[in-house]
């Protein structure tokens, strides 16, 4: 795989036991990755996880402390960064100040002395909607235009492996959502493999074929975005992909098909198949948007859990949802999104209601339930200000 | 749409208008400083450069006239000096940003992370400026004199032949001029390269460039702020120097410059026309060079 030819198609991608310390602490403890050729794949995790550490090693703009990089193969793990088939978007774009938006696009292209540069960087620009004006300078242009032509800039050398560093972090959500789907489809049209890192769930779930949650230097799980969502492993990814309603107790039923735990004095069952434990102290959880929000006290269905009754402690409206917060003695506080399929809310704050939802949906964590750790500081400000209005209800409800 | 755009067009006016008294005050200190200091000697001294030799006067004694004679006889006179002085100050500004750009670069560039390092280099950089620069040009005569410890020894373990010199020489003056203004290149340099964005060099690295041409390519365009304004600074007052081509100093009978025969002139000769016409032809040069260069560096999109 020459410099001097464009890629036919994408490469794969293999990180082998990856290690990488800076001084004074390890942005990567251990990484094992296999990114199959043609695939959208992508990094996702909190920021200071080593997702753009990774980004940067794959890039050659760092040196792995230890381990192999392999792309299409090939090691390139002492392979300077110029000589890399890779291309990156960068968060903040680097777009040369110096030079016109034309110059930008076919730098790379004339480094590597293609032929014709300036009418393939024409047609990249053409491909992103900004041919009209290649001879601007990137201050000239808004942020969601530098950051097309950002992407144009690499995907015009068609490299094997391209890099996004979130690189839809600075747009408003308008423009994220049609340059979401703009990357898309140009990563179908061109076949390249894309390595795409972010922070935002949302984005990684909606554009990847194959999602990996990194936390603290590892990944903590891997899979297609629904796998992640409706099964997640650890606790970690049960909250920092989506909300999760999680119990912890005491396992005190287990059949070939259920697992029933006792949290608080209330009993929930999860299927055996979608729990990683099946002894002791087990965390299980359920998605909010499964739980079923009932005015009066439900009879009890077998394959259903019902917990109950519990107070409405906070309604919050989100145009499509509603989101509820519900206190159950003996479990803390459940979340409950509900479609808005009449108008205003079904129950509304201190009313009494009971949950419940289909035993399938539930799932059992891997977390050793006693690590001090075992619910991880949820960074999310919705969930902050909640905790926050939790204490102070008790604060007043004490006094 | 019209009535908007109406709307804008008057307003705007009426907002300086609001504003310009106070402006106008704040720059009045300033404007008079220029014309006291810098307005009336410059038209003094074109009104100098303009006289001619009074009939019955003594030597030194002029009468205002209209005498522009004067501009066209230090021209054949002293072409020799002009040239040199613009050869010299240019050569001393190409190897004063020679030096200075990998000195700026590693305390702006490499040493950013380390504070203190960054501290000291600079401190070092403008150290010599605590010691006067008349005494630091005599160590240097001193240094490059026929007798001195360097030469006698380089002479002795034969890397200079045995009638080699310094003293006096084109060499030593452009020597003195690149050593006394290298301060002036490196800071400015400095200044634009500790704001240097290395993520673009990454991004052109990652682009497939070389170091080489990354340097070329992205660090050199991103710094020209820097690399004009240190020239600038470098070569505008070497240009007029008459300290380090004075026989007093590093100079010779044969690298005399404008500045030293200007002095000559005013000093010594005392043809105050001359000297006049003189400096205004350096000032013009000056003026000439500095506008063409900066128009053709094309700095306007990063400054």
């Amino acid at each position: 795989m020459s410099i001097r030819e464009f890629a036919e198609s994408g490469a794969d991608l293999e990180l082998v036991g990856i290690q990488k310390r800076f001084p004074g602490f390890t942005a990567i403890e251990e990484l094992d990755l296999t990114i199959p050729a043609g695939s959208f794949f992508a990094l996702l995790g909190p920021s200071g996880c080593g997702k753009t550490t990774t980004l940067r090693l794959v890039a050659g703009l760092e040196e792995p402390t230890a381990g192999r990089i392999l792309i299409g193969g090939k090691d390139v793990t002492d392979t300077k960064a110029h000589q890399r088939p890779v291309n990156t978007v960068f968060q903040s774009y680097a777009l040369f100040p110096h030079m016109s938006i034309i110059d930008n696009v076919s730098f790379g292209l004339k480094r590597r002395r293609i032929g014709d540069a300036e009418a393939k960087a024409h047609e990249a620009l053409k491909l992103v909607e900004l041919d009209h004006l290649a001879q601007r300078r990137p201050a000239q242009l808004s942020g969601g235009q530098q950051q097309r032509v950002a992407l144009a800039r690499a995907i015009v050398n068609r490299p094997a492996l391209l890099l996004l560093d979130e690189p839809l972090g600075a747009l408003d959500l308008k423009l994220r959502r049609q340059m979401q789907l703009e990357l898309k489809t140009i990563q179908e049209e061109v076949g390249l493999t894309f390595l795409h890192v972010t922070h935002d769930q949302e984005e990684a779930m909606t554009m990847a074929d194959t999602v990996a949650v990194m936390n603290k230097g590892a990944i903590e799980q891997m899979g297609a975005p629904e796998e992640l969502y409706e099964l997640p492993r650890t606790a970690f990814v049960a909250n920092f992909l989506g909300k999760s309603n999680l119990f912890t107790g005491d396992v005190v039923g287990t059949t070939d098909t259920a697992m029933t735990v006792d949290a608080g004095g209330h009993r929930i069952t999860v299927p055996t198949a979608r729990s990683q434990r099946h002894q002791g102290l087990v965390t299980v959880g359920v998605r909010p948007e499964k739980v079923t929000l009932h005015a009066e006290q439900p009879e009890e269905v077998a394959g259903r859990n019902l917990l109950g009754p519990g107070r409405v402690i906070d309604v919050s409206f989100a145009g499509v949802s509603t989101e509820y917060i519900v206190a159950v003695p003996g479990v803390g506080t459940i979340s409950v999104f509900a479609q808005n399929m009449t108008f205003g809310p079904v129950a509304h704050e201190g009313s009494e209601v009971w949950l419940s939802w289909d035993v399938e949906h539930g799932f059992g964590l891997s977390d050793e339930p006693d690590e001090s750790s075992r619910f991880p500081a949820d960074a999310d400000t919705q969930s902050i200000a909640v905790q926050r209005r939790e204490a102070l209800i008790t604060e007043l409800e004490g006094s | 749409m019209a009535f908007a755009a109406f709307a804008t067009t008057e307003a705007q006016p009426q907002v300086t208008r609001r504003k310009s008294p106070i402006a106008l005050f704040l720059l009045l200190p300033g404007i008079l400083y220029l014309v006291l200091f810098f307005l009336t000697p410059l038209i003094s001294l074109i009104l100098t450069s303009l006289q001619a030799p009074s009939e019955f006067g003594d030597i030194g004694v002029y009468d205002y006239a209209f005498n522009w004679q004067n501009y066209v006889t230090v021209i054949q006179d002293y072409w020799p000096h002009i040239l040199r002085s613009f050869g010299y100050a240019l050569l001393a500004t190409v190897f004063a940003l020679l030096f200075s750009y990998p000195i700026a670069y590693f305390i702006g560039v490499k040493a950013r992370r380390r504070p203190l390092l960054q501290s000291l280099l600079l401190v070092l950089v403008i150290a010599p400026f605590f010691i006067s620069f008349l005494l630091r040009t005599l160590a240097w005569k001193q240094i490059l004199s026929d007798e001195s410890l360097i030469i006698t020894s380089l002479k002795a373990i034969g890397l200079l032949g045995p009638d080699a010199y310094f003293a006096g020489t084109p060499f030593a003056v452009v020597f003195g001029l690149t050593y006394n203004f290298i301060p002036f290149m490196t800071l400015p340099l400095y200044t634009t390269l500790e704001r240097l964005d290395t993520r673009y060099l990454e991004a052109g690295s990652d682009l497939y460039a070389n170091s080489f041409t990354v340097f070329r390519k992205v660090t050199i365009p991103l710094s020209m702020p820097g690399i004009v304004a240190g020239t600038l600074l470098t070569f505008i007052p070497a240009a007029g120097d008459y300290v380090n081509a004075s026989r007093d100093f590093l100079g010779g009978p044969d690298t005399q410059m404008m500045g030293n025969v200007i002095e000559a002139n005013f000093l010594v000769l005392l043809n105050y026309p001359a000297a006049a016409a003189l400096s205004i032809i350096l000032m013009a040069a000056i003026l000439v060079l500095v506008g063409v260069y900066v128009k053709r560096s094309g700095t306007e999109d990063l400054l």
